[in-house]
């Protein structure tokens, strides 16, 4: 598998980094470079096995319906690069 | 088929498919110990979970999936014993996280149908395609600075359920009913309040238009419509904007779009390029969801009674009609203070009584079924007092508006206001004879033929007695004194 310029671009956009034209080419290159390593997979025969999402054999730990967290909106907003009042604020997004 | 759009070029009917987010109730969040309440202080219920902080990882509330296993079996859906979580990624301010923890390939709930029932009585089953669990977002507010929007994060991470359903409603009015049901079936499972005002319910609506026997046209997803009006609404002006399309010539673009109420019209809301690429991928901080038959079993045998079952009992129980039976299991508290006033009584004039100068009386004090100044205790009391014979049911209605304003017992009422019944031959004959006497004249007119006055003779022999007399006797001893 491998990238051409035009879908770099438009992954780019979906993950909303800006990227310089003269910048494409060699972000290309180290995805593909990456791709190429993950496409190494590809000699394996899988035949038959089924799909594995982790290692772990334990099923979903659940916990009770119990609210024992929040009320830390200082120390939240605290981290936030921009705030008003209680809340976050962001540059205007309506559609 | 009652619902099409008559273009120049033929006969077009619409094809409808809902999927509603119904707001999970529990205390804590899907994946995080923060609270649920609404309306809280901005920013207070969030934890650094639901704010997405480095290195935070999500714990499953198993209260929250008993609620959507609740949900399907109230559903009759298929409940998989296998399901997982992915991520839906998408950047939104209202979304920390920068995707949505959802259930995309291996959903909890599988196939499922609803019956609804239309104003004509008729009866349709509407296919679930699936239902699955995931969180909620923010919110934000646009109308507090005019360059920023304010993000609120106490819903994100609140868990939503997605019930899908199949492309088959066909009307505006379907789609309506269908929202009711869910909504009503939801509030008896207690699993959502199904309230669309707070958005604890709301629904993204798709629509295509296609001609008689043609496959499915391209369809359009109007998103977040929050009552069941608008929903109607949008489907008939966003189906006859199709239409118009078609019609010219042109090829309806699949896209997501908004309802705008007050201008009654649809508009694109995101560049369809981007809309729907989500690259959706397995949670790795999630391991697959897992459930005993057993644990499902036992969430089973502990089910509420489910509106059609309960509607069909209330017919066969208590003898009342479909119609009204379908009225008084519309609400949960309802139907509960229904049975409360039919059980051991006569459950046709239970059913009279509740549904008429209850729902009567709630309505002109702005109570609710829950506030009644009545109880279904003392409304049951009542009924026993004229099925006793104590009153009539001319001076019931005068001892109940008597219990509306004072929240006394009716027993109390009847011997305060001294209405008990007159049901003493001697006390009835009395007031025949004074009655009589008064109306010499009307004696003569029915004496010469003219029956029809005996209506007028029992109505003053009521009069005489204050409206105490037992209808029965008076008719009886009547008859009596006017033939000798």
């Amino acid at each position: 598998m491998s990238l051409d310029l035009a879908t770099t671009r438009r992954i780019a956009k979906l993950a909303r980094i800006g990227l310089e034209e003269n910048e494409l080419e060699a972000t290309r290159q180290k995805l593909n470079g990456i791709l190429g390593w993950i496409d190494q997979l590809a000699e394996v025969d899988v035949t038959g096995v089924p799909p594995m999402v982790g290692t772990e054999t334990e099923t979903l730990r659940q916990r009770e319906d119990k609210v024992t967290d929040g009320n830390c909106r200082d120390a939240l907003l605290a981290c936030a690069p921009e705030t008003s009042g209680p809340f976050y604020t962001v540059p205007k997004v309506v559609e | 088929m009652s619902y099409t759009i008559e273009g120049r070029t033929g006969t077009w009917e619409i094809v409808v498919g809902l999927e509603v987010h119904a707001q999970v109730i529990s205390h804590s969040k899907l994946f995080s110990g923060a609270s649920t309440t609404f309306g809280g202080d901005p920013n207070t219920q969030v934890s650094l979970v639901d704010a997405a902080f480095p290195g935070m990882l999500p714990v499953i509330n198993h209260e929250c999936v008993a609620q959507a296993i609740r949900t399907g079996l109230g559903l009759n859906a298929q409940i998989n014993l296998f399901s997982r979580f992915d991520r839906k990624n998408y950047f939104y301010a209202d979304l920390p996280q920068g995707y949505q923890i959802s259930q995309f390939e291996h959903p909890i709930v599988g196939k499922g149908t609803i019956s609804i029932e239309l104003q004509n009585g008729d009866v349709r089953e509407i296919g679930i395609t699936r239902l699955h669990l995931e969180q909620d977002a923010g919110k934000l507010l646009h109308d507090q600075d005019p360059t920023k929007s304010f993000v609120d994060l106490n819903r994100s991470g609140v868990a939503l359920m997605e019930i899908v359903s199949e492309p088959d409603i066909r009307e505006p009015e379907e789609a309506g009913a269908y929202l009711r049901k869910l909504r009503q079936i939801l509030r008896y499972l207690g699993t959502c309040d199904g309230n669309m005002e707070e958005g604890s319910m709301r629904a993204d609506v798709n629509v295509s238009v296609r001609k008689a026997g043609e496959p499915f046209r391209t369809r359009c997803e109007i998103k977040n419509v929050n009552s069941i009006r608008f929903v109607m609404q949008a489907i008939e002006v966003e189906a006859a904007r199709q239409v118009e399309i078609w019609e010219n010539g042109g090829e309806v673009d699949q896209e997501t779009r908004l309802f705008d109420p007050g201008r009654g019209e649809t508009r694109t809301m995101r560049s369809k390029e981007d809309a729907h690429d989500y690259r959706y991928f397995p949670d790795p901080d999630l391991l697959p969801l897992v459930l005993e038959q057993a644990w499902v079993d036992e969430l089973a045998t502990r089910l509420p009674e489910l509106p059609d079952a309960k509607r069909a009992r209330f017919q066969a129980e208590y003898g009342i009609a479909f119609y009204d039976a379908g009225v008084l299991i519309a609400e949960q508290a309802v139907a509960d203070y229904y049975e409360a006033v039919a059980r051991g009584r006569d459950g046709k004039l239970a059913a009279t009584w509740v549904m008429g100068d209850l729902f009567a009386a709630l309505n002109r004090t702005s109570k609710t079924i829950e506030t009644s100044p009545v109880s279904a205790d003392a409304l049951g009391k009542m009924l026993d007092l004229i099925a006793d014979k104590t009153i009539n049911g001319k001076i019931a209605k005068e001892v109940f508006e008597d219990m509306v304003e004072t929240g006394e017992s009716p027993d109390a009422i009847v011997e305060k206001k001294g209405l008990r019944q007159v049901t003493d031959t001697g006390a009835i004959d009395a007031a025949i004879t004074a009655v009589l006497e008064k109306h010499p004249d009307k004696l003569a007119e029915y004496r010469s033929g003219k029956d029809k006055l005996f209506g007028f003779f029992v109505g003053q022999v009521m009069k005489e007695t204050k409206g105490k007399a037992n209808p029965a006797m008076v008719n009886e001893a009547l008859k009596t004194h006017l033939d000798a």
